[in-house]
């Protein structure tokens, strides 16, 4: 072999090694992705059972349930809806009612939410910045029922 | 009086980081050694100006002057002092300050250390680190002046973030910073060869030592980093694919590409535009590591303050930085081609293809944590990407390094052939196989696939790098002669790659055989969970320095015989109004026992994580065992020996490996 042919093979293995690992990566990107959603959002659109998602919002005032053992159920709201989550575990320390929160998991096929993760700030005035965008009304204030329920906690 | 006088110093840092750059620039264009020479001074007056600055700053901190904002913020009356110091950088401008002055501390070094380079490249090097310096002076001053005063001055103050109030935080920092500054070195070299246009064997020969004590550093922040992740977070995990972890892990995998390459560079005298590109990225990536921590863009633990402003001063500056080393990467790199053959199939050529796996696992972990916060900043979509991804994608691309790692032990320089190197692979291969079946089943009793590879991997790392230093060692008659005749460079080599194998099992073992549970308990209730018995003995209240606690007693049992009595502790911190989980752990070299409190009901029961996670510890085993083999390689003989023959043409002929 030539000098030029071997450069000729080095490159286009290259270019087929590279093409083939982003190919593999960029299906393993999209299969991973995890879109956030409000739960105005998730009774909107047309969420497909089972796909991982975010859920962010405001554990609804009263909708905490525990079941047995370390199960529970409470809703995530924003200014308009609520949506029924199911969750088992410890959950984080500052998670409460009227504590923002962002939850990890899927849709289940009662149309309540099942999640295996749920993230709530080492901070009690922390709002998840995403969580706090999609909660404010036109005027850009908060104004809805959940988050005036932490307004009365924290004064 | 004393914050002012910081304050002044590093005004003056910064006016002293300005002859920094300019006296060797006009010198290096004038041809005039006097003016050459002046940046060496520059180096050594600012850094002993920078160092003022933090004096003060920590002189502050240890008197509890709640005058000063920043003191005010994150200090408190009772904090103890351990952590007041330590509290310096606990927040936005104190890190900044940190940042700075250990980038004048490696300049310092710089000046000391390298009085045996050219005038010309030792100037140039120094003048590149003063306007990194400047970069970051006038960060500091313009929007995050840590000096600033309070009025009217608080009683007491905010105190420290409960997080960071933990031995593993207080010198996870600095030690990261070390990283990540320490590559600014490596860029300044890689800017002044590329103008200078002297980019040879020699060349690689400085900037050797300098990043791999900066990766070095690295490596040892990231692993303190997941330890304290592991301690603090009160889950369980040791890496979580955060941002703010990739964001360190990047400049790690690119430095880890750079040291390989300079490697080559220095024995072959070729890759060197592949080589300085990527000191180039090495940096640049530490600047978008404190760009992404620093600018507000993340919301995590480490994330401080958002402020608009300071996210975009380290955008901008991050451009002209990257912007303008790659400008002079396009309009000098192109002299530096050499026409050397190089075959793949040997020690050069797989190195090379080390450095393609660790430059694309790089990019593939850059696409999942920026693209969510470009969408995001774009007002596009929101959305994260998993840890499945990383997983997934970094995994397979990390795997065929270890594969090379033990070939690339017996491949030669220059032309390696496999019917020589085959032989010697043989009985690793062989002891690999045995050892990577036989650990799975004599501990666990069960293989799993995961387990597999990675004994196999970390095995083939293992015996490979020991089997290349038996035979250099076997080289001399005697045992102990043929000891001390290998290098510190392939000590500090076969460390590192040993580490690689013991980080490869710690890995694939922990998540193949670990247990993980949540379980409520009430007290005098048990759970079992992986041949262990936990007992749960209730919680009492405890009184800390700054903090009241709840703490719970557990203890451990294993076919009836006492393990391990555990406190974990769920704390609460009035200063703050800030409540942490602290777990207990009960470490062993084989399995760690791990607990934490997760919260009490009206019944008396508590929610507990429980977890066994054998082989954890492995994983930062590896980490320190790369650690001290930087630390091994970076005091190489040949570095500080090369004062006589470095100013001599440099062949490109081949040299002992």
């Amino acid at each position: 072999m030539t000098k030029r042919q071997k450069r000729i093979y080095a490159v286009a293995g290259l270019v087929v090694g590279v093409g083939v690992a982003a190919a593999l990566g960029f299906t393993a990107f999209r299969k991973n992705m995890m879109y956030f959603y409000t739960p105005s959002d998730l009774i909107a659109g047309d969420v497909p059972v089972g796909a991982n998602l975010e859920l962010g919002g405001l554990v609804e005032k009263g909708s905490l349930v525990r079941a047995e053992g370390l199960k529970i159920q409470f809703s995530v709201a924003d200014c308009a809806k609520a949506v029924p989550v199911r969750y088992e575990g410890v959950v984080p320390d500052l998670f409460r009612e009227g504590q923002g929160v962002v939850a990890t998991g899927h849709m289940g096929d009662d149309h309540v939410f099942v999640a295996t993760r749920i993230l709530a700030k080492h901070d009690e005035n922390y709002m998840p910045p995403r969580v706090a965008e999609s909660l404010k009304s036109e005027d850009g204030k908060h104004s809805c029922a959940p988050f005036k329920s932490v307004a009365a906690n924290a004064g | 009086m004393i914050p002012e006088i910081g304050h002044f110093a590093l005004i003056l840092a910064l006016g002293i980081a300005f002859v920094q750059v300019l006296m060797p620039l006009l010198g290096w264009r004038r041809r005039d050694p006097r003016l050459l020479a002046i940046g060496g001074s520059a180096a050594q007056g600012q850094f002993f100006c920078v160092f003022i600055g933090y004096a003060c700053l920590t002189y502050s901190f240890i008197a509890k002057d709640f005058s000063v904002a920043y003191v005010a913020e994150n200090a408190h009356s009772q904090l103890p002092l351990g952590y007041r110091i330590t509290a310096v950088w606990g927040a936005h401008e104190g890190s900044l300050l940190l940042w700075t002055f250990m980038l004048s501390g490696w300049t310092f070094a710089v000046s000391i250390f390298n009085r045996r380079l050219p005038a010309d490249l030792g100037a140039l090097v120094l003048a590149v680190l003063g306007a990194i310096s400047i970069g970051f002076l006038l960060f500091l001053l313009l929007t995050s002046n840590p000096f600033a005063r309070l009025f009217p001055v608080p009683a007491e103050g905010h105190d420290l973030n409960p997080l960071l109030q933990d031995p593993g935080l207080a010198i996870h920092p600095p030690t990261l910073y070390m990283g990540y500054v320490g590559f600014s070195v490596a860029f300044a070299f890689a800017i002044a060869a590329l103008i200078t246009g002297k980019l040879d064997a020699a060349w690689a020969r400085w900037t050797r030592p300098w990043t791999t004590t900066a990766w070095m550093f690295l490596t040892i922040g990231i692993t303190l980093g997941s330890w304290w992740a592991y301690n603090e977070l009160g889950w369980g995990g040791w890496w979580f694919w955060d941002p703010v972890e990739n964001a360190s892990f990047m400049p790690w995998l690119a430095g880890t590409a750079l040291i390989h390459s300079l490697a080559v560079t220095e024995k072959r005298g070729i890759l060197k535009s592949w080589t300085v590109l990527l000191a180039i990225l090495s940096f640049s990536l530490s600047l978008l590591g404190t760009f992404l921590v620093r600018s507000g863009v993340l919301v995590s633990v480490h994330a401080f303050a958002t402020d608009p402003a300071r996210g975009l001063f380290i955008l901008v500056f991050m451009a002209i930085v990257v912007g303008g080393a790659l400008a002079i990467y396009a309009w000098r790199a192109p002299k530096l081609a050499v026409d050397i053959e190089m075959r793949l199939f040997s020690r050069e050529g797989f190195l090379l293809l080390n450095n393609v796996f660790l430059v694309v696992a790089c990019g593939a972990i850059l696409l999942g944590t920026l693209y969510p916060m470009v969408l995001d900043t774009l007002k596009l979509k929101k959305l994260s990407v998993g840890p499945p991804y990383f997983n997934v994608v970094f995994l397979p691309l990390i795997a065929p390094l270890f594969a090379l790692v033990g070939v690339a032990s017996v491949v030669p320089w220059k032309r390696g052939r496999w019917s020589e190197s085959w032989p010697r692979l043989k009985i690793a291969l062989a002891i690999t196989v045995v050892v990577a079946i036989a650990v799975p089943f004599a501990l666990y009793s069960r293989a799993t696939l995961l387990a597999l590879t990675g004994g196999l991997l970390g095995t083939w790392a293992i015996v490979t790098a020991v089997q290349d230093v038996l035979r250099r060692i076997k080289a001399k008659p005697k045992f102990l002669a043929g000891v001390a005749s290998v290098s510190r460079g392939v000590w500090g080599m076969t460390f590192a790659h040993v580490g690689l194998g013991v980080w490869a099992f710690g890995v694939s073992f922990v998540i193949s055989y670990g247990f993980e549970q949540d379980v409520r308990l009430a007290p005098k209730a048990e759970a079992t969970i992986g041949n262990y018995n936990f007992a749960f003995q209730g919680v009492l209240e405890n009184q800390g320095p700054n903090y009241t606690a709840q703490q719970g007693s557990v203890t451990v049992s294993r076919d009836g015989k006492l393990v391990a009595d555990l406190h974990p502790q769920k704390r609460f911190y009035p200063s703050q109004r800030n409540v942490l989980t602290e777990s207990a752990v009960d470490a062993g070299l084989l399995r760690d026992l791990y607990v934490s409190l997760g919260e009490g009901f009206d019944d008396g029961s508590w929610s507990l994580r429980v977890y066994v996670k054998p082989m954890v510890r492995l994983i930062w085993l590896g980490g320190v065992l790369m650690f001290i083999g930087g630390g091994l390689a970076a005091s190489d003989r040949r570095y500080r020996l090369a004062r006589a023959t470095e100013r001599s043409a440099v062949t490109n002929g081949a040299l002992p490996a």
